[in-house]
């Protein structure tokens, strides 16, 4: 085996050294009836042959490349800087540890605290931990948050935060004492406020609301953070880190808490992960965040050094009385982001949120002039909308794919009674030629 | 010098007009009005964000990476944590498009590619492992831990057993796992290790009732030591009704040696970037496929992925099932290298792992249970602790050690873990390393016990070799500055307040 450098010869005389004639006889503890299973798997194949059947088995996929792809719906196919797979291709950083000597990792552990600054920056808000696994679990750990913040059991949560997400939550706090509720909303795809605020007393834990929600659209929060506050509760929101360039942040809704999918900054699709959770909050929540965190000090001879801090929150230090059982972050996919970020700086945040826009708003007036499609033009969007269509949208979906499309995400999954809507994602990616295709096809449908 | 001294952050080598990519600027709306978002929803708050160019970017986090250990440029003796080479070849497979670029709404019929790796590795930890169904939506140990749980929560619930509130764990257990127990409401009862470091089977039979949920369990333990009496643990913890849950760190033993399905556990989760080589990261991103035995199947979160004909399918029939545990189906590119690593190694290969994991570490543990003592001085499984005790006395401990391996270019051991030995110093070479590096591993633990007679304080002092000595950890916590705007905000109080008073 080519990744294992001990010889026959090498095991002879190391066997030798441990006082035994052959490796069995170092594990003499292990019931005999145990010992040893046949294994029924597969013999090993060679690189070469790897290579060649794992192209094969790709080239069963379609993807972004070789469709024109209009899915969204919490997975988004945006632009990658080429420098940004060429630093996390360096191997001193994704062969590298967790950062426990710090020491030896003021690599990953400056760039863990740059990525934390930035999305402290984009969310609005004081501090962000180092990532948690992806946008659904990062919401799940912000409930679980104004939970024990609270000393309250319930939270109230928009139906219109992705299904995904809702599904996750609900799993988290299955079998515990807290339960979910959740409040509905209207014809236009945005919460209702009247249903919200039918919802929210002084039970409530903590409030839970997406923007863009996942119908694309851009919830109206005004004075909701003094409702929420004003019932003891926390606001938590989930938002599309790459809008928040041009798009109100969090912390200018009053936010306490904002999570988040990070893999809109600069990671690839990959079928669904690995992604990255944002977890943003409030400096007076800090002692509850769950997760890593880096923090700035100096080393013992006054430098500037870099370590991961408040540990006392965490599973290693505290085992049953830990604030989450976490014990990883993302750090290559924060990493990624990271770099995403500052190769976008100030000035490409903006302009990336607005492409964005533009491409969307164009298309959705489009399709709002095709006989037979149906859309709000009223309702502010990011970069995502809901197409009505006389039409199933399964019929739709076939027509399209036919045609080298994947035209959005059919609602019929997630919400009853709605087989004939889709939603319409709309990125940087797109050129006005390929929207106007993709209209002119939509119309033959 | 070799590694560059400048310690900005990227923020701080920003200057107004650079920028770092280059986006489109063509536009497709004629009327730039319509693009711009009703005023309530626009961004207002200043975005103090870097503004630098692509080569400043690239030098910036290149040299960042130079001032990190990994496992391509050191060894990593550290145990329970399985630092093992991780394979070029899954790079390259994860870094196709083909794969890379699969959005997860797909129509299945457009990721059928996916769906065989899913089912293929599926299988494949199936016949390693002897369990007969496996989630892979969990993309950490800890989350498979707490999956698992939710299964053993779910499984008495549906017997209508609502009275066991207790979960079991040796005192010799990661943290992860009384921090899962307790995250799910159960009680947490730890239980003293014989002083073989093993369960104490008289301890475990007193805790043993009626109220027990689960026992949760690592084979070989924490010291690297296999519980022998492991039939007996599962005959006990069945006769009461509890369910044997299985923390998958430490399964780079046992690959071709014993299947934890075997021994009787009920509940199994792997650390795909420990056992099945994908890289750290750095801190993640991991996967933790969750494996169960048949009658615990439709407890499992969807979906779950079979074959049907010639074709692969996602299907979410089980209304028992515990619901989903993340967006999507897991962490699919990580699954797709650990698949690829288990098409390099087959059947055989398996086997050598654990085998070579196996003499890797009996040969270090002879090796140095001269130079410090050994904790249970027996054969050992893929993992072995030292402990540092009799250096008490010139005031240096394992974490001492370990900093001064940094400065001999080995990555320090786990440390002051187990809790149950005292000053552990933990060490697990993996199958990767030759018997070249161990044997320099030795040398420089034989070094440093002469220094810890001689010259203590070049141990107590240590690391003196890297881009930074000891951080102070204290004031890290008790003044957390965790942004650019607390370094600015400090700066500024600096300024106005002058230097704070040491």
């Amino acid at each position: 085996m080519h990744y294992q450098p001990v010889t026959p010869e090498d095991k002879e005389s190391m066997l030798q050294e441990c006082g035994v004639a052959k490796l069995d006889d170092l594990l003499r503890g292990i019931p005999a009836k145990l010992f040893r299973p046949k294994l029924e798997m597969p013999e090993a194949l060679s690189e070469l042959e790897i290579q060649a059947f794992l192209r094969e088995l790709g080239a069963r996929n379609k993807t972004a490349q070789n469709m024109l792809s209009f899915l969204g719906g919490g997975s988004y196919d945006h632009f990658i800087p080429s420098a940004v797979s060429s630093i996390t291709g360096r191997h001193e950083f994704y062969t590298a540890y967790t950062p426990y000597q710090p020491e030896a990792s003021q690599g990953t552990l400056q760039a863990i605290f740059e990525f934390q600054s930035m999305i402290a920056e984009l969310m609005g808000l004081d501090v962000s931990n180092a990532s948690h696994y992806d946008g659904s679990t990062s919401l799940a750990e912000a409930a679980l948050l104004a939970l024990r913040q609270t000393g309250r059991r319930k939270i109230l949560l928009s139906a219109a935060v992705h299904p995904h997400y809702r599904e996750v939550l609900k799993t988290y706090l299955k079998g515990t004492l807290y339960t979910v509720e959740e409040f509905g909303f209207d014809g236009s795809g945005g919460y209702s406020r009247e249903k919200f605020f039918d919802g929210l007393n002084e039970d409530i834990a903590g409030v839970i609301f997406q923007t863009p929600n996942f119908f694309g659209v851009l919830e109206d929060l005004e004075g909701i953070a003094d409702a929420v506050h004003a019932v003891g509760a926390l606001l938590i929101l989930n938002v599309y880190p790459l809008s928040l360039g041009v798009v109100r942040s969090p912390g200018e809704w009053g936010a306490d808490v904002a999570v988040g999918e990070g893999q809109s900054l600069g990671i690839p699709l990959q079928f669904g992960g690995p992604y990255l959770g944002l977890f943003a909050t409030t400096r007076a929540l800090v002692r509850r965040v769950p997760g890593r965190l880096a923090g700035l000090t100096e080393d013992n001879k006054g430098r500037r050094a870099f370590c991961l801090t408040l540990q006392a929150r965490e599973q290693h230090i505290r085992r049953e009385k830990a604030a989450s059982n976490i014990c990883t972050n993302q750090a290559l996919c924060a990493l990624a982001a990271c770099v995403s970020m500052a190769l976008l700086g100030k000035s490409g945040m903006k302009q990336v949120g607005e492409l964005n826009r533009d491409r969307a708003v164009y298309l959705r007036e489009k399709i709002s002039e095709l006989p037979g499609f149906k859309v709000d033009l009223n309702v502010p969007i990011f970069n995502e909308f809901v197409v009505g269509s006389a039409k199933p949208f399964t019929q739709i979906q076939s027509a399209m794919m036919a045609k080298g499309f994947f035209p959005g995400i059919g609602l019929g999954d997630f919400y009853e009674g709605r087989g004939h809507d889709f939603l319409v994602c709309v990125t940087e990616t797109k050129t006005k030629e390929q929207l106007d295709r993709f209209v002119e096809a939509l119309k033959q449908c | 010098m070799l590694i560059s001294p400048d310690d900005r952050l990227i923020f701080e080598k920003s200057r107004p007009g650079r920028k770092g990519s280059g986006l489109p600027e063509t536009r497709c709306l004629k009327d730039s009005a319509a693009a711009k978002l009703p005023e309530k929803f626009r961004r207002k708050q200043d975005l103090v964000f870097p503004e630098v160019s692509e080569p400043e970017v690239i030098r910036h986090y290149v040299n960042l990476s130079r001032k990190n250990f990994s496992i391509d440029t050191h060894f990593y003796p550290l145990g329970s944590c399985t630092m093992k080479y991780n394979p070029k070849l899954n790079e390259w497979a994860a870094a196709l498009e083909s794969f890379s670029a699969v959005h997860p709404m797909q129509p299945e019929e457009t990721t059928q590619g996916f769906l065989e790796v899913f089912y293929n590795l599926e299988e494949a930890l199936k016949a390693m492992t002897g369990m007969d169904r496996f989630t892979l939506q969990p993309a950490a140990g800890a989350h498979g831990e707490l999956t698992g749980m939710m299964l053993v929560h779910a499984y008495h619930e549906s017997r209508g057993d609502t009275k066991r509130r207790k979960v079991i764990v040796p005192d010799s257990s990661h943290g992860t796992n009384p921090a899962t127990a307790a995250l799910l409401g159960y009680e947490v009862v730890t239980i003293r290790s014989n002083a073989q470091g093993r369960v104490d089977m008289a301890e475990l039979r007193k805790n043993l009732d009626a109220e027990t949920a689960c026992l949760m369990l690592t084979n070989p333990n924490t010291l690297g030591l296999f519980e022998v009496d492991i039939q007996e643990i599962t005959r006990l913890v069945h006769e009461v009704g509890a369910l044997l849950y299985y923390d998958g760190a430490n399964l780079n033993a046992l690959l071709g040696v014993v299947r934890p399905g075997d021994m009787g556990f009920d509940i199994v989760h792997l650390n795909l970037h420990k056992t099945f080589s994908t890289p750290h990261g750095g801190g993640g991103p991991g996967a933790g496929p969750v494996g169960v035995k048949a009658y615990l199947v439709p407890f499992l979160p969807q979906p779950l992925v079979e074959k049907q004909g010639a074709q692969y399918r996602f299907v979410t029939e089980n209304k028992a099932s515990i619901g989903r545990i993340k967006s999507f189906f897991g962490n699919s590119g990580i699954l797709l290298r650990a698949y690829t690593y288990i098409l390099t190694l087959g059947r055989a290969g398996i086997i050598k792992i654990s085998d070579d994991a196996i003499l890797n570490a009996n040969y270090l543990k002879e090796k140095l249970k001269h130079v410090f003592p050994v904790a249970v001085d027996e054969p050992c499984m893929h993992e072995f602790v030292l402990t540092l005790k009799k250096a008490k006395d010139k005031g240096i401990h394992a974490g001492d050690v370990g900093k001064r391996l940094l400065d001999y270019g080995f990555h320090a051991p786990t440390v002051h873990f187990p809790l149950v030995v005292e000053d552990a110093l933990m060490i697990e070479p993996t199958e990767s390393e030759s018997r070249e590096t161990l044997d320099r591993f030795v040398e420089a633990m034989k070094q440093i016990a002469r220094e810890v007679e001689e010259t203590p304080d070049l141990v107590r002092g240590a690391p003196w070799t890297l881009p930074i000595g000891r951080p102070d950890e204290v004031r890290a916590a008790r003044n957390p500055v965790l942004t650019y705007r607390d370094v600015v905000r400090e700066k500024e109080k600096v300024c106005r307040e002058g230097a704070p008073i040491a």
